[in-house]
């Protein structure tokens, strides 16, 4: 190559580059360009449509009988009830994973080898065979709706096919995400910063949220963003363990790239989940770098 | 409460681990330690000495024995209710907090109104002359102002009694020195109970009033820096401290003991059979040769700048250390053959 070293290092970087542009950039960019036409006849897309912003006007509007438009708000609620199912799944991870992290912190170095493999064995295993599994479990002939329904003074409670079993679901599917961050921080946590807080007065309680939190907060930041995300559009948990009945965003998508054939609609919807994602990751950004000042 | 004790330490055990793994870490200890007393506890890594500070501070249980503060029994009392704190060997600030906060941190705790936190974490600050980095983090600090830090934030609450585990131990030798007389000035100002803990012997003799020397979980010694130095009661604590000659030798009846080689020299001791006598190299005297009580060839003389260090060899075998601070005095030639004057008051009889 040249001896210009601007052009060396362009070199250098074009398959990178070209990667990104190639499965990134242009998949993006063909995604917007869909959500802008029209449904079309057997392909989904009728290409030949003029581009217009109807997709998005739909996802809130429609067209009343006279032509005047009134408010639809059915496919807010599902934004609104993925962006909530999202945020309690969170919560029950950051609950779950945060003793099960400190805990593990604490082992003898092959423990922790082995907990951390212990961890990671369900990603083996496929998401749709997870998911049976706590089909199997939680319905009503399975051994923990019968165990529920034996100690229940109100008899059997339902546990299958409601936002519950979902949260469940997508809970033990992410899990892994909230714990394995968090361990990072408390493995390199000076364990000695806590006596040094109880030293000064603070108790166990104390401690924990003027030390212990603070210190942990970018992996808690870290594992909250890498479970609330993929949550938000996670469409095999709700289909299975929701039974069709509560959808996600997740699911109205695959239903408009599948029994639908309405791709543009589709797109739209995915354009809006993405939207959606880097609005949660900027605002966590600039809430970080905040608290760093 | 002035007359009672700062700190009193009565029969105090502990162990750790259990079955025939347990170890035994602290056998029946105790001490008192006075009012705006510096109190020293020394003695080589795995004595029991930072144990002892843990179970004052309150991170560890005694398994017997009970400790109070001021009076108050705090054998079974947590950290946060003692009124003691704690500068540690790695000084442990919090590293999301400013040097502001790290120092207000108890004052927090004690639910203080923010304008006296203002007011106290100003003051605590300027003790340690670290007022003009309050807004910064501990990662931006030197190890030094760290350290100013740690004292700033443990003296911040007034603590009846200031704990500190080998504070100075992460500093280079210069720096050390300035911190051991400022931490002398801190506590006059302060007017406050200090516990010391440290393995540098040199910095238990300049800083403290009282030391205490332990070993495998006992105290060996406890007294002023003078007498621990000067008339060591064990073997461990002359050796641990300073230079040593140690002499084997036999008591005999009517305090008179008999020396290698045969001299006989009256010395006070309830001794019987074989003792072992220790001087300071400072205290010997190089004589004529036949004088003195023992006889000795010089192999080495090293030049101190002070002083010269001669390197001798006994008749039987052992080695000996003579200073001698008169640089102008008589100086013996390698090789050549004296005598050596061990002045009776000098000599100490040695538990073993």
């Amino acid at each position: 190559m040249t001896g210009n070293p601007a052009l060396r290092r362009l070199g250098l970087l074009t398959p990178a580059l070209a990667t990104i542009a190639l499965l990134i950039g242009l998949p993006l960019i063909l995604l917007i360009w869909i959500s802008l036409l029209q449904k079309g006849g057997s392909s989904g897309v009728d290409w030949n449509a003029a581009p217009s912003l109807g997709n998005y006007i739909r996802l809130a509007w429609e067209e009343d009988f006279d032509g005047t438009m009134i408010l639809n708000t059915s496919y807010l609620v599902i934004l609104l009830r993925s962006v909530l199912q999202a945020a309690l799944t969170t919560g029950l991870s950051l609950l779950f994973g945060l003793p099960v992290a400190l805990w593990m912190a604490g082992l003898s170095r092959g423990q922790r080898d082995l907990m951390l493999l212990l961890i990671t064995i369900p990603f083996w295993t496929n998401l749709l065979v997870r998911n049976y599994a706590w089909l199997i479990i939680l319905r009503e002939d399975g051994w923990l709706a019968q165990a529920v329904g034996s100690v229940s003074p109100i008899g059997p409670i339902p546990l299958l096919y409601n936002d519950l079993a979902v949260a469940i679901g997508l809970t033990y599917s992410f899990l892994p995400f909230m714990i394995l961050p968090l361990y990072t921080v408390f493995e390199k946590f000076d364990w000695r910063l806590l006596e040094a807080a109880h030293d000064l007065g603070a108790s166990r309680s104390r401690a924990l949220r003027r030390v212990l939190i603070p210190i942990a907060m970018p992996g808690i930041a870290a594992g909250s963003l890498l479970v609330f995300i993929p949550c938000l559009g996670a469409f095999v948990t709700p289909a299975l363990l929701g039974g069709g009945k509560t959808l996600m965003l997740g699911n109205i998508i695959q239903m408009q790239f599948g029994a639908s054939r309405n791709w543009p609609f589709g797109a739209a919807l995915a354009v809006v989940l993405l939207a959606l994602m880097l609005i949660v990751m900027v605002a966590m950004a600039i809430w970080r770098n905040r608290r760093v000042r | 409460m002035t007359d009672s004790s700062a700190v009193s330490i009565r029969s105090v055990s502990k162990g750790f681990g259990r079955g025939t793994a347990a170890v035994r870490v602290l056998e029946n200890v105790s001490v008192e330690i006075g009012q705006r007393e510096f109190f020293t506890l020394l003695g080589p890594s795995g004595c029991g000495k930072t144990t002892l500070l843990r179970l004052i501070a309150g991170f560890e249980t005694a398994d017997q024995g009970s400790i109070s503060i001021d009076g108050q029994d705090v054998t079974q009392a947590p950290p946060f209710r003692r009124p003691v704190n704690t500068v540690f060997q790695n000084y442990a600030l919090f590293p999301h907090m400013t040097v502001e906060q790290n120092v207000g941190f108890a004052l927090v705790e004690q639910q203080m109104p923010a304008d006296r936190i203002r007011a106290r974490v100003g003051e605590a600050l300027e003790m340690v002359r670290m007022q003009s980095f309050a807004r910064r983090r501990p990662a931006e600090l030197s190890g030094g102002q760290q350290q100013r830090v740690a004292l700033a934030r443990a003296l911040a609450p007034r603590p009846r009694v200031l704990l500190l585990d080998e504070p100075l131990s992460a500093l280079d030798l210069k720096l050390r020195k300035e911190m051991q007389i400022e931490l002398k000035l801190l506590q006059a100002e302060a007017g406050i109970t200090f516990l010391f803990v440290t393995h540098d012997q040199e910095e238990a003799l300049t800083l403290s009033d009282r030391v205490a020397v332990m070993q495998g979980g006992r105290i060996l010694q406890m007294g002023p820096p003078r007498d621990i130095y000067e008339a060591p009661t064990h073997r461990f604590v002359a050796d641990f401290i300073g230079d040593i000659n140690l002499i084997e030798a036999e008591a005999l009846p009517d305090n008179a003991v008999r020396l290698p080689g045969g001299t006989q020299m009256s010395l006070p001791h309830k001794a019987r059979g074989r003792i072992t006598l220790a001087i300071r190299p400072e205290r010997a005297r190089i004589l004529a040769p036949e004088a003195g009580q023992l006889q000795a060839q010089v192999i080495h003389t090293a030049y101190l700048g002070t002083a010269l260090v001669h390197k001798l060899a006994l008749a039987d075998g052992g080695t000996f250390l003579l200073r001698q601070s008169d640089l102008d005095g008589p100086q013996p030639a390698i090789g050549s053959q004296v005598g050596l004057g061990l002045p009776a008051e000098a000599l100490r009889v040695l538990a073993q």
